[in-house]
């Protein structure tokens, strides 16, 4: 089984669970989703859902109990450090909440990371074109403390992008910035996914980000128990409240 | 607060391991050398009770001022015999006598004896195998010499003495009390006694002291009184307890300075000790700021957070301290093993005990080090706002302003002192000196980092690691400043005391290849111990004599006393002859032979004593009545012969010896020297202690013990570096820590472990090379400062070593490739997820 045509990551029943014993923590009971290329979905729900979980066995970061994680063409399940590592930086860009970038390097330095580590050439007209669109081109020489929360974020989404990864992971990308700076963001995570037909999945408690994305997954307790297609940020945050009363489906 | 700190204590074992190591290796240096000294001088104290248990009382005849003791006649002996209350008054005659192996070497001991004695029967020594020598050519050797010798009974052994090469049937081996071989690693040999009289003394029926033993009832102390009285002023009367006592303080004087060597390299390595801890405790505070400011929020006062600094020093000094102490008693113990073995001698060692200097001494210099390495830290820590446990942790950059002018005005300190100290030749001027300016370097090291740093970096650069090593070790300048000033300290000692070895050797090359102008050098064994291995006069005219050579000059060399200074004289063959050789000018008088009452000196000997041309000099050599010589030749100031009176020939038969210690050849025009010393060699066939070697040989057996004392300076300051290196693993775990949310990061976009371990290797690679490259230049500006000093001692060039510098920084670099290893591994273990969760 491969991720077939139109599908950048996939999970087939998923499950982990962390510990053992009586203190065992079943975070993922049983994911199987299909994140489509050149989408930019959302994973939301309750604090302590799996939603983090979710996308760190998605991306690699994580190993998952039993099931199936594949990106691209690639089983992910199963590889090895060096399998993984490369993975990460060949097929996966991240922004992280906060601290994505190293402070003795500077913006562009930041940015072009990846290649650098990867030992690759730097796509100048595509590095022009994903600066210009995160609109840092001025700030390029600055180091991470110069540069303000949103910038440093940007910074990070173009690193993310930079690399064409075949998904980009955010967990919780404006969860730390002010609602301009945050729009700026998502906007711009959204322009990535129509114009340049980047696969990006996102992890919000935001219903204003969620409405951003294309589809929206919900969670909770390890289930998957709802998604939208690009709704308003008024049907998330509706979503959200009667989320409690929803009974979990295995499969969506 | 006192709970709260020994929680935070023990919740970082890693830190506290670290941070104790570097106490615990200085404190071991300073234990270890109490304790081997302690040991060796007890083991020492025993050898020479055991040496003269069997002597109550002994006679030795006193020397007149400048002269040597005339040997006892046996009417002394016959004389103390007469004593009431005298058991027994046996005759003793030594001297020394250098056995030769059966590879046809001399062979050698580290510092102990060799000599030769007279059979008596009535000594410690008992044969063990075969009998004692009976006839003139028959000897017993010791344990010892038989073992390190490979002889048997029945074997033939030859000897040097007082005369040449004499071979001898052994008859018997002998040993000592409990079977043992040597009482401290001296060789030995017994002959009869005319013999001994003769090969040792060079006198028939003569004496060299007389051992008394009490009769039953008479203490040691009343015998002493009562041979002393009989034989009157002429002779030092002494019992065995006394002369035993004598000799082992005369020993440890000698340890108590090798001691005091020890522990001034553990006075180093402490000092480089501080540097560490003052490091990792900086980093340790600055890491713990959150925990610090959150204390200070709940109430604590700046007292209180110094207390708890300085507690945590205090503690880690203590446990340091104690742990230094043990393994500094089995550092000791384990040297005074090897030391006890050394060359196979057999030095009984007393029982390894812990001196009460050795505790005092741990304790107070691991918890005084510790802490004074803690409290500017301490300091600092109590200074951060209640607010920082609201703001990031992040240390912002000081301005390094103060702290170099500080280190500017240090480093001059130092530099001062030491300009004063060479001037005045004070060691303690000097010593402070450098020791200061090391500190004044230290604190301008931060500002010289940034620059420093940036071009080692770009060396090792290439790589996206290696850049981010780069900019990892530049990142905090002060840090990475004391990591890299703790290993300049050992390096710039070790590139200074290089750079004056290598300008004496490169003087002695070009005094050598200037003035020298003899083309062949004979000398003996033992020049620099100041007992020299001579040979016979008219060996000397028969290498004149030789086929090829053009002259030959010799001296014989004794100390004399003129007035109440003591002197070094040579009495020398042929003055115009060594003038030529040596190419000394005239300053007054002319060169010609030098008559019986002459004597030549050079100008600047004449200058000090207030002599000229036509004085009166009245010496007292070492046998005859004093002698009134006159001032006949002043020779232009030259770096051969300083310090030496020249006096003629004649004046040898005074001497102690009168034999030729040194000759000097030159060959005939169009000889070649290679031949002659070919013809000139067999001559001295009989006494393998003399050699003949051409000039670039001399030279070379001449600076070679540069090379041995360069290699124990570089073995005693090992500990220093090693301190060091520690260092650098200390501050790049730290950093490690510090960083893993980082790191998280790196490996969480695709950075591979070894990526990671490269750019850990990078940074350390860059500190220790920028600590090498510090050193090296202070050592350099260390060792051009003695050298000029030292350039009326006749280090008249300055030689850098340039190859041995490049070896430093190969090693400094290697070094930092090591201190990375264990840092990196860690970094590279990293669970990337817990990484970048890590708070
Ligand atoms: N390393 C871990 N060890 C044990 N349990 C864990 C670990 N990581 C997560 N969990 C548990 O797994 C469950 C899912 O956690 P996860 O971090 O995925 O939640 P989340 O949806 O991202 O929550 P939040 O919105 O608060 O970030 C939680 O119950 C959490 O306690
Ligand atoms: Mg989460």
């Amino acid at each position: 089984m491969s991720a077939s045509d139109g599908v950048a990551a996939r999970a087939v029943d998923v499950w982990k669970s962390y510990g053992s014993g009586d203190a065992a923590v079943t975070a993922l009971a049983g994911v199987s989703v299909d994140l489509d290329k050149s989408r930019f979905t959302a994973i939301m729900g309750p604090s302590g859902s799996g939603k983090s979980t979710l996308m760190h066995c998605l991306a690699g970061l994580d190993d998952v109990t039993s099931g199936e994680v594949w990106v691209g063409d690639t089983l992910v399940t199963g590889l090895k450090d060096r399998g993984l590592t490369e993975l990460r930086r060949d097929k996966v860009g991240f922004i992280f909440q906060q601290f994505n970038l190293l402070p003795t390097l500077t913006a562009e330095e930041n940015i072009t990371l990846p290649l650098a580590i990867g030992g690759k050439k730097v796509d100048r007209a595509w590095f022009d074109v994903v600066v210009d669109t995160v609109g840092l081109r001025d700030r390029l020489t600055h180091r991470p403390t110069q540069l303000s929360g949103g910038q440093q974020q940007r910074v990070a989404c173009a690193r993310a992008l930079v690399s064409r990864p075949d998904v980009v992971f955010a967990d919780e990308p404006t969860g730390n910035l002010d609602s301009q700076s945050g729009a700026e963001v998502l906007g711009f995570l959204q322009r990535s996914a129509r114009e340049f037909g980047q696969t990006i999945v996102m992890v919000t408690h935001d219903p204003n980000a969620a409405s951003y994305a294309d589809r929206v997954i919900f969670l909770k307790d390890g289930h998957i128990v709802r998604e939208l297609l690009s709704p308003s940020a008024e049907e998330v945050l509706d979503t959200m409240k009667h989320l409690d009363s929803v009974v979990a489906v295995p499969h969506v | 607060m006192f709970k709260a700190t020994l929680k935070s204590l023990l919740s970082r074992k890693l830190r506290l391991v670290l941070s104790a190591l570097a106490v615990v290796l200085g404190v071991m240096f300073v234990s270890g050398s109490f304790v081997l000294t302690d040991t060796l001088q007890r083991s020492f104290t025993d050898l020479f009770s055991s040496a003269y248990a069997n002597v109550d009382v002994s006679v030795t005849p006193k020397a007149e001022k400048g002269k040597q003791p005339e040997p006892l006649t046996p009417q002394a002996i016959t004389d103390v015999k007469s004593v009431t209350g005298v058991a027994s008054a046996v005759g003793d005659v030594q001297g020394s006598a250098r056995p030769i192996g059966k590879n046809g070497k001399v062979i050698t001991t580290s510092g102990s004896p060799r000599f030769g004695f007279n059979w008596t029967g009535t000594g410690q020594e008992k044969i063990r195998d075969g009998k004692a020598p009976a006839t003139e050519n028959e000897v017993a050797v010791g344990g010892y010499l038989a073992t390190t010798g490979g002889f048997k009974v029945g074997d033939d052994i030859a000897l040097l003495t007082l005369e040449p090469k004499k071979t001898f049937k052994i008859t018997g081996i002998y040993e000592y009390a409990g079977g043992r071989d040597s009482l401290g690693g001296e060789l030995s040999v017994a002959f009869t006694e005319p013999v001994a009289q003769q090969l040792l003394l060079g006198k028939k029926d003569v004496f060299s002291g007389i051992t008394v033993t009490a009769s039953q009832g008479t203490t040691d102390d009343a015998l002493r009184d009562a041979v002393a009285a009989k034989l009157g002023s002429g002779y030092d009367v002494k019992t065995g307890a006394v002369l035993a006592k004598e000799q082992a303080d005369q020993i440890n004087e000698g340890l108590k300075f090798f001691n005091y060597v020890l522990l001034g390299f553990a006075g180093i390595a402490l000092f480089v000790g501080i540097f560490i801890i003052l490091n990792t405790f900086s980093i340790i505070v600055a890491q713990r700021t959150r925990e610090l400011a959150l204390l200070r929020s709940m109430g604590a006062s700046r007292g209180q957070v110094i207390g708890s600094v300085v507690l945590e020093a205090l503690v880690i000094g203590l446990i340091a301290s104690i742990v230094g102490l043990g393994a500094g008693i089995g550092i000791g113990a384990l040297l005074a093993k090897i030391f006890s073995s050394l060359g196979g001698s057999s030095l009984e060692l007393a029982s390894i005990g812990a001196p009460m200097s050795a505790i005092i001494s741990s304790f107070a210099v691991g918890m005084i080090v510790t802490v004074v390495a803690a409290v500017m830290p301490a300091l600092r820590a109590s200074r951060i706002a209640p607010v920082a446990a609201m703001r990031e942790a992040a240390t912002p950059d000081r301005p390094l302003t103060k702290i170099t002018i500080t280190g500017a005005l240090v480093a001059a300190a130092g530099g001062t002192s030491l300009a004063f100290g060479f001037n005045q030749a004070s060691l303690p001027l000097i010593f402070g000196g450098i020791l200061v300016a090391f500190v004044g370097v230290a604190l301008l090291t931060p500002i010289l980092s940034k620059p420093m740093v940036s071009l080692i970096g770009r060396l090792l650069s290439w790589s996206m690691p290696g850049l981010l090593g780069r900019r990892n070790s530049a990142r905090n300048p002060r840090r990475t400043a004391i990591t890299a000033a703790a290993l300049m300290v050992g390096i710039s000692l070790i590139t200074g005391v290089s750079v004056v070895l290598t300008s004496a050797t490169k003087s002695i090359e070009k005094l050598a290849s200037g003035q020298l102008q003899t083309d062949l050098i004979i000398s003996g064994e033992g020049q620099m111990e100041g007992q020299p291995a001579t040979f016979r006069r008219d060996v000397l005219t028969r290498v004149e004599k030789t086929d090829g050579v053009r002259s030959a000059v010799g001296w014989s060399q004794d100390g004399v006393l003129e007035g109440e200074n003591q002197m070094f004289a040579v009495g020398v063959t042929d003055l115009p002859a060594m003038a030529t050789m040596f190419a000394l000018k005239p300053k007054s008088g002319t060169i010609a032979p030098l008559k019986d009452d002459q004597l030549a000196l050079p100008e600047e000997m004449a200058a000090e004593k207030g002599w000229s041309v036509g004085s009166k000099v009245t010496l007292q050599l070492a046998k005859g009545e004093p002698k009134t010589y006159t001032v006949g030749f002043i020779w232009v100031k030259s770096q051969v012969l300083q310090g030496a009176l020249v006096l003629p020939e004649s004046a040898s038969a005074n001497f102690r010896s009168d034999q030729i210690a040194q000759a000097f050849v030159q060959v005939a025009p169009g000889v070649s020297a290679a031949d002659v010393q070919k013809r000139v060699e067999p001559l001295f066939a009989d006494n393998p202690e003399i050699t003949v070697q051409d000039r670039s040989a001399f030279v070379k057996q001449t600076t070679s013990q540069f090379d041995t004392v360069l290699l124990m300076i570089q073995i005693l300051l090992a500990l220093a570096i090693l301190i060091a290196v520690l260092g650098v693993i200390n501050t790049l775990a730290l950093s490690v820590i510090e960083r893993t949310r980082e790191l998280g990061l790196l490996r969480a976009i695709g950075m591979r472990r070894a990526q990671v371990m490269r750019m850990i290797t990078v940074e350390s690679v860059v500190i220790s090379v920028f600590g090498a490259v510090l050193g090296l230049a202070v050592g350099l500006a260390l060792g051009i400062a003695t050298v000029q000093a030292l350039k009326d001692q006749g280090i008249s060039e300055i030689g850098l070593p340039w190859m041995t510098m490049v070896q430093y920084l190969v090693v400094a670099a290697f070094v930092g490739v090591i201190a990375a290893i264990l840092p990196a591994i860690r970094a590279a273990r990293l669970n990337v997820l817990d990484a970048i969760a890590y708070e």
